[in-house]
């Protein structure tokens, strides 16, 4: 079987994050990049079905800047078996532009399944999973927690409003990874060698950035708080009080 | 004149708050354009719903496409829905909301339509030949605003951040039914192994008590239950009792949970990580109960009391009985 696993590079959760000097993108100096974290167990489901069907081949694709290569790097070490770089400095907000570059250089191949995360943490955006499937005319189960494969059959579950939805398709198909999937790994002291040696190959896109142009970026106002109402349960009636008459929220 | 079509959600057979913001902002951004709302209502055929009366929420005309494949939420069948009902308005813009149903549709219905989509945003207005839109990033670390282009553009509002408001109390919308699409999808929906349904959701509720470690186990979660009952409000969780197996992921608030923006938000026994406070630092008013003067949350509430939640909640939930009298 051949898996497609497409990953984002993006700020670590703790990372500072302040706008640059443009007001048009974040600073970048100081911030730590990780593997996007729904993208992580993305790659532990492509590790595992090849696994478990003891054959097949796990190409992870990255659109990004030179420094997404890092990603990729961590993503070899964990043993999977081709990685690519689709170079470009554009960071679009429209996933749409995103999934057309991945459409057109993924088209030319043919996966059985594209993993993805369900929402990359920097823009947060849960679009270019559903966007990508579109383009391409396969199924999307978007937001998956379960996923099982017999064959060319694929069920999944999902985490919707009114409860857990079973969906069933077949390959060729996207699948969007949410938390629940599965626990990712770490690199073992061999995977890490192994990288070492593994050829990150490159190849420049030109990703359109004119359909949602970011004018400016605002640190949101910090909050006003701090109210320290009192102490135990002595402080109950005031609380009380403030949240009726002051805010006026009970 | 160009369309706005307010794309709503049905659940337990009434429109959703967050479907009602839609159409409301809709209106806002019509007024902008000189454009008509036409609001669009996808139901399986038992509902409890006047479609005509979203017309107070600023709709000119309500779309009703109403079928049992409708019933529950399937993601091919309502995209189909949705592409006739733009496809018979000729709309340019859609809004959705960014509920998880609405997040789902979104991004499909405009790579079907090769459309411009701006998710979860807080703000939108239309300046000159576009949508203009205030968008979270980083977990809410930063805000960009964006200036959209294209002939069709698409967004979807977060929830709980734009007013559903009467802005046209009393008045009725036009009501038609759209002809149906041909359905068809390779998904099959086997199944939906339902959740207790009396249940409130996190992102619908304007009162959230939420609970953290310091509840100490699942059973802690009953005085949260009772307070948010009172309240007629949900109950939430960090992730670390959701990671416990305490409550379900479903409660879970922040950045890998749900993000939320209620009138009110108690914090008990949480510390108000960056992650959890990424998911609800949109709230009117926060409280927090925790028993470490040094918290982070205390610094940051509007109102805290430092103290055990196990003797502080008790009380507090006895107030809010004799309150609600
Ligand atoms: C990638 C990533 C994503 C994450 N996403 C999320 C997310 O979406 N949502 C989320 O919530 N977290 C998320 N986290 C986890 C987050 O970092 C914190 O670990 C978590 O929010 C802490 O939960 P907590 O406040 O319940 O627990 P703690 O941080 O352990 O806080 C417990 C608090 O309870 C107080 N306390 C203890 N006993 C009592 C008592 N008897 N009375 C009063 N107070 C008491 C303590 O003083 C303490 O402040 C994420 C982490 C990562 C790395
Ligand atoms: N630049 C990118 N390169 C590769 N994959 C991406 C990129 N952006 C998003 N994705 C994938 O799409 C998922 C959803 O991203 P988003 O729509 O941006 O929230 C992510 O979890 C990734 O798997």
């Amino acid at each position: 079987m051949n898996i497609l696993v497409l990953i984002k590079q993006v700020p670590d959760t703790e990372a500072t994050i302040k706008p640059g000097a443009e007001q048009k993108s974040i600073a970048e100096a100081g911030v730590k990049f990780v593997i996007n974290p729904y993208d992580e167990y993305a790659l532990e489901e492509a590790l595992r079905l090849k696994e478990a069907q003891g054959g097949g081949k796990i190409k992870v694709v990255t659109v990004g800047p030179e420094r997404a290569k890092q990603a990729l790097r961590s993503a070899a070490e964990l043993g999977v078996d081709e990685v690519l770089l689709l170079k470009t400095d554009t960071a679009s907000l429209d996933g749409l532009a995103i999934a057309q570059v991945l459409s057109e250089s993924v088209a030319k191949e043919s996966f059985d399944l594209i993993l993805m995360g369900k929402e990359a943490i920097d823009d947060g955006n849960m679009q270019v999973g559903p966007m990508l499937a579109e383009l391409l005319d396969i199924p999307c189960l978007n937001v998956i927690t379960k996923l099982t494969l017999s064959g060319r059959q694929v069920t999944a579950e999902r985490e919707g409003d009114s409860g857990v939805e079973v969906l069933e398709t077949s390959l060729p198909a996207v699948v969007t990874c949410q938390k629940g999937l599965n626990e990712p790994r770490y690199p073992s002291i061999r995977g890490k060698m192994a990288a070492m040696k593994m050829v990150i190959a490159e190849q420049t896109v030109t990703v359109s950035g004119d359909r949602a142009v970011v004018t400016g970026l605002q640190v949101p106002s910090a909050r006003s708080g701090g109210k320290i109402v009192g102490e135990g349960a002595a402080a109950v009636p005031e609380l009380i009080k403030l949240l009726h008459d002051e805010a006026k929220v009970i | 004149m160009s369309t706005i079509l307010a794309v709503t959600e049905i659940k337990d057979k009434n429109i959703r708050k967050a479907g009602l913001e839609v159409v409301a902002q809709a209106r806002q951004v019509a007024d902008a354009t000189g454009g008509q709302v036409s609001a669009l209502v996808i139901s399986g055929p038992e509902v409890d719903v006047n479609p005509a009366q979203l017309g107070a929420y600023g709709a000119d005309e309500v779309l009703v496409a109403s079928d049992a494949k409708l019933t529950a939420y399937h993601s091919d069948y309502y995209k189909q829905v949705v592409l006739a009902a733009l496809q018979k308005t000729a709309a340019s813009v859609v809004l959705f909301p960014a509920t998880s149903l609405g997040k789902d549709l979104a991004p499909r219905v405009a790579a079907a339509a090769k459309a411009v989509l701006v998710s979860d945003c807080t703000a939108l207005s239309w300046k000159e030949d576009g949508l203009a839109a205030d968008k979270p990033l980083y977990a809410g670390k930063v805000v960009a605003q964006l200036k959209l282009q294209g002939d069709v553009q698409m967004a979807s509002l977060r929830p709980g951040v734009f007013n559903a408001q009467l802005l046209r109390a009393g008045q009725n919308a036009a009501v038609a039914n759209l002809d149906l699409p041909a359905f068809s999808s390779k998904v099959t929906l086997k199944e939906i192994r339902k959740k207790d349904s009396c249940k409130m959701d996190v992102s619908d509720a304007d009162i959230i008590v939420t609970g953290g470690r310091g509840m100490r186990s699942a059973e802690g979660f009953a005085l949260l239950e009772e307070l948010a009952g009172l309240l007629n409000g949900a109950v939430g969780a960090t992730r670390a009792v959701v990671d416990v197996g305490w409550r379900p992921h479903d409660e879970q608030v922040g950045q890998t949970g749900k993000v939320v923006s209620p009138s009110l938000y108690f914090m008990c026994g949480a510390s108000g990580s960056i992650q959890h406070w990424a998911g609800m630092s949109g709230s009117k008013c926060i409280v927090a109960i925790n028993k470490d003067a040094n918290a982070p949350i205390l610094q940051r509430a509007d109102y805290s009391i430092v103290g055990d939640v196990f003797e502080v909640l008790p009380v507090l939930t006895e107030e809010v009985r004799k309150l609600r009298g």
